[in-house]
């Protein structure tokens, strides 16, 4: 299939998109900004028909162009409701997202009632499609990732900081002002870049999937950034692959699907944090501790007896919850204990190991 | 005005109130992008619903939509609760996820010419009127009109019947569990009826409009007032209002009913928010203007009641000393000259008795932290603020 030349552009493009969303996904997750990647790109929606009304043209830069600049208005507005009055953020988000899009659907539907040809395919911008990438396009995507970079690259250590400890960035004598809008341009370009492939409404998907995946296999920023990266070209890729096997089937959605499915495997499967490894250690936490409880009660049994192998019946045990055949079974594995039918008896190594199963414990934690 | 358009500017105003009530809570509970998502994953839910009922207007179908709705939230719930991830990553991760599924499902079945995304995100409010409801062959409105309607009017009976409830739940949810109501019955029955609405509402103005009229009466509202009954009342007015006039712009201008009445909304608040009386932006950057003039004022009737020697109460040290731009420094002199706060002799500022008095006081203001203690003083200080 990489054979042929519109899907192996529209595939580098979906690919490109994917990293550099991911990349910048990353600090939006980070920094609890998660939704503002949805306002952003619903903000954008009548940035693209303001401009598409002015120059009457559909190329794909100023129409681009308009979407930041709505989409820079959109954000710094949210900015100064959440500071300068009692309204929350996810009021302000919330507002600015359904007023800019409303806005922007009442502009679009107008334009269509206009007798300018031209006008069909505005729409493309809600839902994606990916099969209108033109070689251009790709090239704006690639040098913007470039130029991304690159400010990562230079700003990284400030970038860091700020995400992490912003009133100590502000202590070093850092202008946390200029940090922070740098970044949230960022993010704002990248959103916009996304509006043609993924569409206005399902934008904040391709930011937050490959960063939140991301999030659960490293604790490293620098490591988060680039497997995010990874995870969201990864996604492009097969999204474009899966959409282009199959008729009517708009790139947006299968692309954020495939993303969706990298989060889930990344919440269940990961090692340190996933679901999965969680659950497992519970369980086996909750054995080790009944193991020890059952040892200790034999132990308070053996104790009252001179002889601490003396045999006991079976029976002893069954008023104690911990008890099953197979925790016996183990501890006779661990010789701790050994049974001669329905006797046991505990043996050296067992008592011993009992006597010492809390102080010893103690003495580990410290 | 003819028929059809009262009937759609009846369906759209019901549709104002239906949004604006649960809106005032999601917006107090800080919960407003539950509303967003809600809105955009009931769209499997519509997609299964329709395939089942073969009729958008069936009661089964908004059920069962709804349920969709009330699913999305337990699940956003659930994955804040393993911790993973932020809570509002968990809802941004959900609703585009279930969401591109309905879209998907539309795509490969759409054959159905009745269910198209368009629809979903606009709704058709300008075709409502012409799908009648027959009850036995007798026509008795718009179905729209009647889903909406019942709506209303069981919203407008749980909010009576629970306003005590969910007011102290809403502000207060510790005395709320601890008086014996339980906050998550409360929680899943709002998010119950926010999913009701949105369905019920989203075939007539599309799942863009329910959020928007969901959120921006209610952030006017609250703009404007602290009281939540009053908060209450004025977000439906303002729901209301928009809706009717959006219904006229988009008559005027001749394009989507939905997309203009989110745009009234818009100027609503827009204007709210550049001129509410106290929490306005012009309101509050006028008082903050006022504050540091204030503070620059007691900064330097301090500073002057500091130092009794001549050259640190000279005009030009002053303007060293503490560091003032010139036009600040004589700004805050002449306001000081004004109040009969201080007396110029040949270049040399000294305090008046007055203000000495106000000087004192306001040490006073400044080190004592109690609010009983400082209360009659505070009268003294609005004095510069008028």
């Amino acid at each position: 299939m990489f054979n042929d030349y519109t899907l192996r552009t529209i595939t580098l493009g979906t690919a490109i998109l994917g990293a550099v969303t991911g990349m910048l996904g990353s600090f939006a997750v980070l920094r609890k900004q998660s939704l503002l990647g949805d306002a952003i790109s619903h903000a954008a929606l009548p940035g693209i028909a303001i401009a598409f009304l002015i120059t009457g043209a559909k190329d794909s830069n100023t129409l681009l162009l308009g979407a930041l600049i709505s989409g820079l208005i959109g954000t710094f507005w949210i900015r100064g409701i959440v500071k300068k009055t009692h309204l929350k953020s996810d009021t302000a988000l919330g507002l600015i997202l359904s007023l800019f899009f409303g806005f922007g659907m009442l502009l679009l539907t107008f334009i269509q009632k206009q007798p300018n040809a031209n006008q069909a395919g505005l729409d493309k911008y809600l839902f994606g499609q990916a099969a209108t990438l033109l070689e251009s396009d790709v090239w704006l995507m690639a040098i913007v990732t470039g130029l991304c970079l690159l400010v990562l690259l230079l700003f990284w250590k400030e970038f860091k900081l700020l995400l992490f400890d912003a009133d100590y960035t502000k202590t070093l004598g850092f202008n946390t002002k200029f940090i922070d809008i740098l970044i949230t341009s960022f993010i704002v370009l990248a959103i916009v870049l996304g509006l043609q492939t993924v569409g206005v409404v399902l934008m904040s998907a391709m930011l937050l999937a490959p960063a939140a995946a991301a999030r659960q296999w490293t604790n490293s920023l620098a490591t988060m950034v680039f497997l995010a990266a990874i995870f969201g070209a990864f996604s492009g890729v097969f999204g474009t692959a899966i959409s282009a096997s199959q008729n009517n089937l708009s790139t947006g959605p299968v692309i954020v699907l495939v993303a969706s499915v990298f989060v889930i495997f990344s919440f269940v499967f990961s090692p340190s944090r996933g679901l999965l490894f969680k659950q497992i250690r519970f369980i086996r936490n909750r054995r080790d501790l009944e193991l020890h409880k059952t040892l200790a009660f034999m132990h308070n049994i053996a104790e009252t007896h001179e002889n601490i192998s003396h045999p006991h019946a079976v029976k002893l045990l069954n008023n104690f919850q911990g008890f099953t055949r197979k925790t016996l079974q183990k501890l006779v594995e661990k010789d701790y204990v050994t049974l001669t039918g329905n006797m046991w008896s505990l043996t050296e190594t067992g008592f011993e190991t009992a006597a010492n199963l809390y102080t010893k414990q103690t003495t580990e934690d410290e | 005005m003819n028929n059809a358009q009262i009937e759609i500017q009846l369906i759209a105003s019901l549709v104002a109130i239906a949004c604006a009530i649960p809106g005032t809570f999601l917006v107090l509970r800080k919960m407003a992008m539950i509303s967003d998502a809600i809105s955009h994953s009931i769209l499997p839910g519509i997609v299964i619903g329709f395939f089942i009922t073969q009729d958008l207007n069936s009661p089964l179908l908004i059920l069962l939509a709804a349920l969709t709705g009330v699913i999305t939230v337990v699940l956003v719930e659930y994955i804040q609760k393993t911790g993973l991830v932020k809570e509002d990553t968990a809802i941004g991760l959900v609703f585009p996820a279930l969401f591109s599924i309905g879209v998907i499902m539309i795509a490969k079945n759409a054959n159905d010419v009745h269910l198209d995304v368009d629809a979903v995100l606009l709704g058709e409010l300008a075709f409502a009127p012409f799908d009648r409801l027959l009850i036995s062959g007798i026509d008795v409105g718009p179905k729209a009109l009647w889903i909406i309607g019942v709506i209303v009017l069981i919203t407008i009976t749980l909010l009576i019947a629970f306003f005590k409830e969910l007011k102290i739940s809403t502000f207060d949810a510790g005395l709320a569990s601890a008086l014996g109501f339980s906050p998550a019955v409360i929680h899943y029955g709002l998010m119950t009826v926010s999913s009701v609405t949105t369905v019920g509402a989203f075939d007539a103005v599309g799942a863009i409009l329910v959020v928007a009229l969901m959120i921006a009466p209610a952030a006017a509202a609250y703009l404007l007032t602290t009281d939540l009954k009053k908060m209450l009342a004025l977000s439906v007015s303002f729901g209301i209002f928009s809706a009717i006039s959006g219904y006229w712009f988009a008559h005027w201008l001749d394009a989507s009913i939905a997309g203009s009445i989110t745009t009234m909304l818009g100027l609503l608040f827009l204007i709210v928010y550049l001129f509410a009386p106290t929490k306005g932006i012009i309101a509050v950057l006028y008082r903050e203007k006022q504050q540091r003039i204030e503070v620059s004022l007691l900064t330097f009737l301090l500073h002057l009641k500091n130092h009794n020697e001549e050259e640190e109460r000279h005009v030009n040290h002053l303007r060293e000393h503490i560091n003032w731009q010139k036009v600040r420094a004589k700004t805050v002199l002449e306001l000081a000259l004004k109040n009969n706060m201080i007396v110029i002799n040949s270049n040399i500022v000294s305090l008046t008795n007055k203000g000495d008095d106000f000087t004192s006081k306001a040490i006073d203001y400044i080190i004592t932290n109690e609010d009983s203690q400082i209360e009659d003083m505070k009268d003294d200080f609005f004095l510069f603020r008028g």
